[in-house]
């Protein structure tokens, strides 16, 4: 009699497997509620497109609403704040073939990836000659994979150097001819101001450490279209002027204490600060002041991204938004018009003046409202680094590369002239699937 | 004070098998089989297709965005995890974080048990009270255990300021061992009402007619637990570390909210979902978590070998 009571007890756990069943249950009823909800929203007549957008302020929910027509409504659907988390969702949508995905945002870093993997509808000729004439040639460049234009390029951000003008006249430096790093370090240091920067363990530190070796006249892969043979080319003596850029500020009294988790934003606020001094950063930080702190607002200006060596031009960060149009899209007809009206020069600039994400066109530039609340200055200084801006190597496996980057160069105080050769070695493990990333 | 145990089944299964089987047991049986068959299959075509897809993309070099690339290549992936430092340092992670979480649960869930078996006031208000924790997501109380280790807005730092070591600058998420250390204290309190709940089971069949006998006898309290309560209790036990084993073994939630994987705190699982799920590395991904699956099995196996018990017999099927 003891055995049995003693055995029922043992084999009563709580029901976890039937808690899950009961879960799983649900979950498919929930599914089918919403397939049958989907197949209503199609009855009505008039279509409707999906875009995922990445999260902005209001600027692309109005360029859809400027492109809805008779026949379609766009209607936006917001993706995740971070990059390659945006990337994760719409791939493995897209390798599901979900057919609720129509136009996507696409971060121009990934477009090889989703457009070698054969996600996006190919782009008729005669937008492609539009898309060619009309953009930047960076962007263009940025949108193409295996000859031709796979995304259509609807904003493109550089990052400039932004600097406190009290502090510049403080510390004597001439901004009107272009700095490098060291001169900025060695100032905000001996003057008790910061550089603020991106270095937390994220896509944006790959940006920057991208744009130091450029800088420099290296790169990180040499021939990008190889794929997993790509040719790793970060350990040069270009690799090495840019890991001693970013040891310098390390390890120098202008690192912002926070250096090791910043992003755009923890660097903008660090410039906010009273010893905030230099910054670079995106085009949106100039309105990014205006109703929290106005004396900021007024003290900031602008120059050209520091060089990495003296005397050698610097070549900027390149980033923006490309537009892609799902292949597995129920209305590839409709999705590819509405995305050649997203790119038109005046949404650009309507996306500008809500976001101060910039034009990926000159055109977009030309918007009335856009010049009215941008000095002709900065519009003229973003054009110019646009030109001069170098891209993240145009490869499929940018996210592996740019994982095994930060692997390695992260956290930036560990930096040193041996960590381009460390990279070098672990990024070409990574691609030849020799080591886990 | 010698050690006292209920008659054990196994003794008891033994004695049966030498019993002819009848007639009817044997109908009963065939019976039993037929009426369990049809979930069975289900069962098996539900787990089984995913379980050997998984072993068949372990063999190959595929990522979902370079869907030409697709070759394969045997045993690669396994050579390549088996040789990676990183495979090995996570392994360690996780074993760390399964034999202190399953340790100190083990201590405060049996605690808990002996609360709830005993007590005599609001009984049913002070059970409710323990199981909380276990009824609560594991992703919300993820949240709630990271903002309470923040340094910002978290009350540890607040709190705590007299304990040595932490004070109202300690960054929790900045080292390995504090991020380890708050993952952890997330994990027990989340799960030892589990724990706690398998242990009353146990506690419940020993027999009060022993405890009673021993008190007799002049056992202290001490005695009691240790030669009556814990030894009849073996098989909950069994079951219950077997369970929370497999189960912390298996962490993911806390540590994606929490860290996210950083300052080293990545577990195998959380390895296995980099792999396949960020890095679309679905060859790779399956080749860990057809290892993931191994070592599962394994510990299960040395579980079972450790406490001695068979798992039929905590059953009770002779």
């Amino acid at each position: 009699m003891l055995v049995r009571t003693r055995s029922r007890g043992a084999t009563s756990p709580p029901g976890r497997s039937d808690t899950r069943r009961r879960v799983a249950g649900s979950l498919g009823a929930l599914a089918i509620a919403a397939g049958l909800l989907s197949a209503c929203g199609g009855g009505s007549g008039k279509t409707t497109l999906v875009w995922y957008i990445n999260p902005d302020s209001g600027g692309q929910a109005a360029v859809a609403k400027n492109c809805s027509t008779a026949q379609y409504t766009i209607q936006t659907q917001t993706l995740p704040q971070d990059a390659n988390q945006q990337r994760v969702q719409l791939a493995r949508r897209l390798a599901a073939h979900d057919s609720g995905i129509d136009l996507m945002s696409i971060d121009p870093a990934y477009t090889a990836e989703i457009a070698n993997a054969g996600f996006l509808a190919p782009i008729p000729a005669a937008e492609q000659a539009t898309i060619k004439q009309q953009s930047f040639k960076g962007a263009t460049e940025n949108a193409t994979w295996g000859g031709q234009i796979a995304s259509y390029p609807f904003w493109s951000n550089v990052q400039v150097l932004w600097y406190r003008k009290s502090f510049v006249q403080k510390a004597g430096i001439d901004m009107t001819q272009p700095v490098t790093w060291d001169q900025i370090i060695k100032a905000a240091s001996d003057n008790g101001g910061t550089v603020a920067v991106q270095a937390n363990k994220y896509e944006g530190y790959s940006v920057w450490i991208n744009a130091l070796i450029s800088g420099a006249g290296g790169s990180i892969i040499q021939d990008p279209g190889a794929g997993v043979d790509a040719k790793v080319t970060i350990n040069s003596p270009a690799g090495v002027d840019a890991a001693n850029v970013i040891n310098e500020l390390a390890h120098s009294k202008a690192a912002p204490p926070d250096l090791s988790i910043a992003q755009e934003g923890q660097a903008g606020s660090a410039f906010g600060e009273p010893n905030g001094a230099f910054m670079v950063n995106w085009t949106y930080i100039w309105h990014n002041y205006d109703t929290t702190q106005a004396d900021v607002a007024k003290d900031i200006g602008y120059a050209m991204y520091p060089e990495t060596v003296a005397g050698k031009a610097s070549a900027p960060p390149y980033g923006g938004i490309a537009i892609g149009v799902s292949k597995y899209s129920s209305h590839v007809a409709d999705a590819s018009a509405a995305a050649a009206c997203i790119i038109k020069p005046d949404n650009q600039g309507v996306n500008a003046v809500l976001t101060g994400n910039m034009p990926a066109s000159s055109g977009g530039y030309d918007y009335a409202p856009l010049k009215k609340i941008y000095p002709e200055t900065l519009l003229q200084l973003f054009q110019a680094s646009l030109q001069a801006a170098a891209p993240r190597s145009i490869t499929p496996y940018w996210s592996d590369v740019s994982g095994a980057l930060l692997s390695t160069w992260h956290p930036a105080s560990s930096v040193n002239s041996h960590t381009p050769a460390a990279s070098s070695t672990f990024i070409e493990d990574v691609l030849q699937g020799k080591k886990l990333l | 004070v010698s050690t006292t145990t209920a008659p054990t089944a196994s003794k008891q299964a033994g004695s049966r098998n030498k019993v002819v089987a009848t007639d009817r047991a044997i109908a009963e049986n065939r019976l039993g089989q037929r009426l369990v068959a049809p979930a069975l299959i289900l069962m098996v075509l539900v787990t089984a297709y995913p379980m050997l897809q998984a072993l068949y993309l372990s063999l190959f070099r595929y990522r979902l965005t370079t869907p030409d690339d697709k070759g394969f290549i045997g045993l690669k992936n396994y050579g390549v995890i088996l040789t990676d430092s990183l495979f090995w340092k996570d392994t360690l992670n996780t074993v760390i974080i399964m034999v202190a979480t399953v340790a100190v649960e083990l201590v405060i869930g049996f605690a808990f048990a002996m609360v709830m078996h005993r007590i005599i006031f609001a009984r049913g208000l002070i059970r409710t009270a323990i199981l909380i924790p276990y009824g609560i997501i594991t992703v919300v109380s993820a949240f709630a255990w990271q903002f309470t280790f923040s340094i910002n807005n978290g009350w540890v730092n607040a709190w705590f300021t007299w304990v040595p070591g932490i004070s109202s600058t300690t960054n929790w998420y900045g080292d390995h061992w504090h991020a380890m250390f708050a993952i952890m204290v997330s994990e027990i309190w989340k799960t030892t009402p589990f724990m706690a709940l398998l242990l009353l089971a146990g506690l419940s069949q020993v027999s009060e007619d022993m405890l009673e006998a021993a008190k007799v006898d002049g056992a202290t309290a001490a005695q009691r637990l240790f030669k009556v309560i814990l030894p009849n209790m073996r098989a909950a036990i069994m079951v219950a570390v077997l369970f929370r084993a497999l189960d912390a073994f298996r962490i993911f939630d806390n540590i994606y909210v929490m860290t996210r994987g950083a300052q080293n705190t990545e577990s195998s699982s959380f390895l296995t979902y980099r792999q396949s799920i960020e890095q679309f590395q679905l060859g790779m991904g399956s080749a860990l978590s057809v290892l993931l699956f191994l070592t599962v099995l394994l510990l299960a196996w040395l579980i079972v070998k450790f406490f001695r018990v068979d798992l039929a017999q905590a059953r009770g099927e002779g």
